[in-house]
């Protein structure tokens, strides 16, 4: 690619805009990710400190969503940008939601983390969140990157893989219900890892709508709800 | 953008049906030069134009958009020394046959210019002159026919009561309205607007392009425009024209969201250079 697209407009104030729109969405995404891992601390060592830190934290990605949701309305009103500057700004506001939420799923593992601080420590859970925690991580990681790049075929990768969270997503809750048959003694620690499970699934999921939108963004094609096996087919067409 | 190797058409669902729009002019390798300037204002133009559609030409300065334009009624015949070489033709008519009536071809294809310009007579004699020409003298005929066409320009509720007042009297809005009223009193199949609204207020230039709107149910309308936002409100298709040559053409639609040739993509988004 020969330079960032969105730098070329005749008008220099109109680039500059762009490129903070898209800086100030990849500095939240980055406050997103921090969080991610930070949570992830805090699950797998049930250390309430940090699990309050990472709540309080929140507040700060809530402000930047309404921040970046102003900038992008600005532009869309003063500057009618069209084609790839309209599908970037569409793009923004789309994805600022979804980093959203995962500050939010981020925040309710939390609570999850410092429930689980005044328990007793159990066996058993940590591999598979710490697997689908890690998981999700690289998924986000790699659709920020891929928005940043503007990395088509990363995106696309991406949202093939969200199948497999879905997958061990499924696994893992099987081993966590056979876990609190076997003692009932588990049930309440492992109701708090349910939880945070489902949190980090729903991690994965909104950064495939993140992909999903630079899919939009750099080819001009909606592919929200295409089915996976098509977009396989996209890959295996490319690579052939 | 696309310098990805991924087949994006793969993923792209069946092609959208065409609106069932069948084409009402025809251009076919279209060139016009200059003979004494030596100058090339089109290059081999090919393109089908919808009937009872919208259809936009957009693109710098010089694109030659306006000069396609005037291709369509033969007004370029009027500039010495240029030449034509391509066809045009006007529902299966080819436009430049020997033994064209230009005045009968104008009559079918009306046009309206950037600066508004009635006559300076009455308003109701602005929009009968047209008629009149065509030897149509009785007053209750005539008086009909101005009406009606004064009130598909919607220009009906505001000069009803000073159709003897001098045109030039009116807003700037109101006479190019007015100018519409005259095309379309003739009955036309096609309106040629030539930067309609530019020199007029946003409120005027809204009801201009609200008025381009109702027209399209009856006519087939071409419109060059420098204002892009314009051309993606009221056209149904576009042409972007760079140097005299047809770049891209599509549904108006697509071309603003996702323009296929990459000059037109950094012309909607201002990256021309």
């Amino acid at each position: 690619m020969q330079g960032d697209p969105h730098k070329q407009h005749i008008s220099g104030q109109f680039n500059a805009e762009l490129d903070a729109m898209k800086q100030h969405l990849l500095e939240m995404g980055g406050l997103v990710e921090q969080q991610m891992g930070q949570v992830m601390d805090a699950l797998l060592n049930r250390d309430s400190g940090r699990a309050s830190a990472v709540i309080a934290a929140d507040r700060e990605i809530n402000a930047m969503e309404v921040q970046i949701d102003e900038e992008c309305s600005r532009i869309l009103a003063l500057r009618h940008p069209a084609a790839s500057d309209l599908r970037l700004v569409l793009a923004v506001v789309k994805s600022t939601t979804d980093l959203e939420r995962i500050g939010d799923e981020a925040s309710k593992i939390a609570r999850q983390a410092i429930e689980l601080s005044e328990l007793p420590p159990s066996a058993g859970n940590a591999a598979d969140l710490r697997r689908i925690g890690r998981h999700v991580s690289v998924m986000l990681r790699d659709a920020l990157d891929s928005f940043a790049r503007l990395d088509a075929r990363k995106a696309i990768d991406v949202v093939i893989d969200d199948a497999s969270v879905d997958a061990q997503y499924d696994s893992a809750m099987r081993r966590f219900v056979a876990l609190m048959r076997e003692d009932a003694r588990n049930i309440r620690a492992v109701l708090h890892e349910m939880w945070a499970l489902r949190g980090l699934e729903r991690v994965g999921d909104h950064a495939t709508n993140i992909a999903e939108q630079v899919i939009y963004l750099v080819l001009g094609m909606d592919v929200r709800h295409v089915k996976p096996a098509e977009l396989q087919e996209l890959v295996a067409g490319d690579e052939a | 953008m696309k310098t990805h190797s991924i087949d994006v058409n793969a993923l792209k669902r069946a092609p959208r049906p065409s609106r069932g729009a069948q084409s009402c002019l025809r251009v076919e390798g279209l060139g016009l030069r200059y003979r004494r300037s030596q100058r090339v204002a089109l290059h081999d133009v090919t393109l089908d134009i919808p009937r009872q559609r919208v259809t936009a030409f957009i693109g710098p300065s010089g694109c030659g958009k306006s000069s396609l334009l005037r291709c369509f009624n033969r007004m370029n015949d009027l500039i010495e020394g240029s030449v034509i070489t391509g066809r045009v033709w006007l529902d299966g008519e080819d436009v430049y046959a020997r033994g064209v009536d230009v005045a009968a071809l104008r009559r079918r294809v009306g046009m309206v210019f950037q600066a508004p310009n009635p006559f300076p007579k009455s308003v109701y004699e602005n929009v009968a002159f047209g008629l009149r020409i065509q030897g149509v003298n009785r007053k209750r005929v005539l008086d009909e026919e101005v009406e009606k066409a004064l009130r598909a320009a919607a220009l009906w509720d505001e000069v009803s009561d000073r159709l003897d007042s001098n045109a030039l009297t009116l807003s700037g809005g109101q006479q190019q309205r007015l100018v519409i009223a005259r095309a379309i009193a003739v009955q036309p199949e096609v309106l040629l607007l030539d930067e309609p609204a530019s020199s007029l207020d946003p409120i005027s230039t809204l009801r201009i392009e609200e008025l381009i709107y109702e027209l399209k149910t009856r006519y087939t309308i071409l419109i060059v425009t420098h204002n892009m936002q314009q051309a993606a409100r009221v056209s149904d298709m576009t042409a972007f024209m760079h140097l005299g040559r047809l770049v891209e053409f599509g549904e108006t639609d697509t071309l603003f969201t996702n323009p296929r040739d990459s000059q037109t993509e950094d012309y909607i988004t201002g990256r021309y250079g």
